[in-house]
């Protein structure tokens, strides 16, 4: 009896070992099925058209993306010049001069700002600047990605700046240096990799966003002269061609997907190889 | 590690010639540094402040109305939130009961059981998934996942649980169901990372003791590991839901985006941020636009609390800082 007993609680501990193995197995199943979706359906459709030519128009088939690429470079450097400063200076504030709770209040309204659904962030930016300008504008659509870029900037260069050992300020102060600059000098160039994984991390996560740029960006067939012009980006784009009615959008939407998932995948993966073995709560 | 701790005392000593640094460098310095770090508040409270008055209108003529009724309806001016909340945390709960159990053993076994060498390869691979944007899957959900789910568990669904109001066909597969997968599959990573952190932190003497007693491999993660992190799990799957509520590219290109109520999980229905993300394009005007902005400011509001009590939850069980980006 005492026997079968033992015998029975191993079979099942094997039972539920083998059970968490499958759901692990599970879990990373989708990553693969999109993956090699996207690379079967979409990689047919690149050529040298996608990356230089303007959509044609709706059910013409041919024409390709080369608009919306540039809208996104636009986009994002634009969202750069707004979630960079303000993401390094206030991460340099909360690691070299805050003290702990004004850290923690800071940190924590920067994770509330980064569980913000995206889509609000469109709509916010939408009030602020669409409203008021009577118009869509590349310019709305690059702040509502700066917007959602800052929390993110924040919170990475803080971390990279609280791993300098504190004896390199020390020593800088015995040297009779000022404080400012120890930290742009010493402190920011020790620290300088850890912060651009950051910046690039943070541009990773906005690059893939169109909910906020519905309301913005609001998107455009052809090329933007004007920052204060509607944008199309990679994103929206790919949103209005997968849910229209074209079979040609249909394998533009999927080569787009391709492009932008191998654009968002290479960063994040520059960012681990740049960062391994430094802040393995990074790159997450 | 605090740098702001330590204390200067300025200036060389007497007789070097040589002049202390001055202080209006450091102080213009701090100031804007300053200005920066207190954007984040600042934003937070112009996100909010931008909601309430943009949906000011809104909250005036409906009142508790407009989480009453389900009739959304631009041209007499008529509108009701109901069937958007109803929908959003339908399709967000049933996606964390997807994901929950998955995440959950998918943390044991790379905390518990899966060799070394396996480990931090597989939650790479998991961390890669949290980094697909939303928009592609919404196209593999269009292309891939919602015909495969209307060929194949839609109609076992509606042969054998039809009888059931939730599961009533036509299965058309753009449906809360299909949202629901979407969700699940977008909330894995973060559920998955944050489990792990949590049980990680378990201390080994919990394990080594419960081993000493004999305990077999199960009965240890069981006694020992997760009825020890069951505070720090629940905090994981909250903050997983707050995900899941705000979630709109992939959910709105799966879930239909139809107003008409149904009691049916296999019926096309609209959640908050998809009746937001659909009415792009549009021009508004006075209470339409009030009620749309009202329908970002109840979005706002639900996933900020969500957020705020997994995170006050989680740091409370001692992991706050794993609790980051």
């Amino acid at each position: 009896m005492n026997d079968w007993h033992y015998r029975w609680r191993k079979v099942k501990s094997s039972m539920v070992s083998g059970l968490c193995l499958v759901c692990a197995l599970v879990v990373i199943t989708p990553l693969a099925l999109v993956l090699f979706y996207l690379l079967k359906a979409g990689a047919s459709s690149l050529d040298p058209h996608f990356f230089t030519q303007l959509p044609n128009p709706a059910g013409e088939p041919g024409g390709g993306m080369a608009n919306a690429i540039l809208g996104s470079m636009t986009l994002l450097g634009l969202a750069g010049l707004v979630g960079i400063p303000v993401g390094v200076l206030g991460g340099i504030y909360l690691s070299e001069f805050g003290s702990p709770r004004m850290k923690w209040a800071v940190g924590f309204a920067a994770d509330i700002l980064n569980g913000t659904p995206s889509i609000v962030w469109g709509i916010v930016v939408y009030a602020l600047v669409v409203l008021p300008m009577q118009g869509y504008s590349a310019l709305a659509g690059g702040l509502a990605l700066g917007f959602m870029m800052i929390p993110i900037i924040i919170r990475t260069t803080e971390e990279m700046l609280a791993l300098v050992p504190n004896s390199y300020r020390e020593e800088a102060f015995a040297l009779g240096i000022a404080h400012w600059r120890i930290v742009l000098n010493i402190v920011i160039k020790t620290a300088s990799r850890g912060i651009i994984t950051g910046i690039l991390l943070a541009a990773a996560r906005v690059a893939g966003e169109a909910a906020p740029l519905l309301f913005t960006a609001f998107g455009n067939n052809f090329w933007n002269h004007k920052l204060s012009q509607p944008i199309e980006a990679l994103p929206l784009q790919i949103f209005t061609y997968a849910i229209s009615p074209y079979d040609d959008w249909h394998r533009q939407a999927k080569a787009g997907a391709l492009v932008l998932i191998l654009l968002v995948l290479a960063l994040n993966i520059g960012v681990r190889v740049m960062t391994r073995g430094r802040a393995p709560h990074l790159a997450r | 590690m605090n740098a702001g701790a330590i204390s200067v005392t300025t200036g060389p000593p007497a007789g070097t010639g040589l002049a202390p640094p001055g202080k209006a460098g450091d102080r213009a310095f701090r100031l804007l540094t300053w200005l920066m770090a207190m954007m984040v508040p600042a934003l937070l409270g112009l996100v909010g402040w931008t909601l309430c008055k943009g949906s000011a209108l809104s909250l005036q003529k409906f009142g508790w109305n407009f989480f009453l009724h389900s009739n959304w309806d631009p041209v007499n001016g008529d509108f009701g939130a109901l069937w958007f909340i109803g929908c959003t945390f339908v399709s967000s709960l049933l996606g964390l009961l997807i994901a929950l159990p998955l995440s959950l053993a998918t943390a044991v076994y790379l905390t518990e059981l899966a060799p070394g060498w396996v480990r931090q390869p597989a939650m790479s691979m998991i961390e890669m998934l949290a980094v697909i944007p939303s928009v592609v899957f919404g196209l593999w959900g269009i292309f891939v996942m919602v015909s495969w789910l209307q060929e194949g568990p839609y109609p076992l669904l509606v042969r054998y649980l039809g009888y059931l109001p939730f599961f009533r066909g036509p299965a058309t597969g753009f449906c809360v169901l299909s949202g629901a997968v979407v969700i699940a599959i977008m909330i894995l990573p973060i559920i998955t990372s944050i489990s792990r952190e949590v049980l990680r932190a378990v201390p080994n003497s919990q394990r080594e003791a419960a081993y000493a007693l004999g305990a077999t491999r199960w009965e240890v993660t069981r006694l020992a590991v997760l009825r020890y992190s069951r505070r720090g799990i629940f905090g994981a799957a909250l903050l997983g839901l707050g995900r899941a509520l705000g979630e709109t590219m992939a959910v709105m290109m799966v879930v239909g985006n139809s107003d008409k109520i149904s009691a049916s999980l296999l019926a096309p229905g609209n959640t908050l941020a998809s009746k937001i993300g659909n009415e792009y394009g549009e021009t508004f005007q006075g209470i339409n636009l009030s009620a749309l902005f009202e329908l970002g400011l109840m979005l706002l509001l639900v996933t900020v609390v969500t957020n705020i009590l997994a995170r006050l939850w989680i740091g409370a069980v001692g992991a706050r800082q794993h609790s980051g980006i």
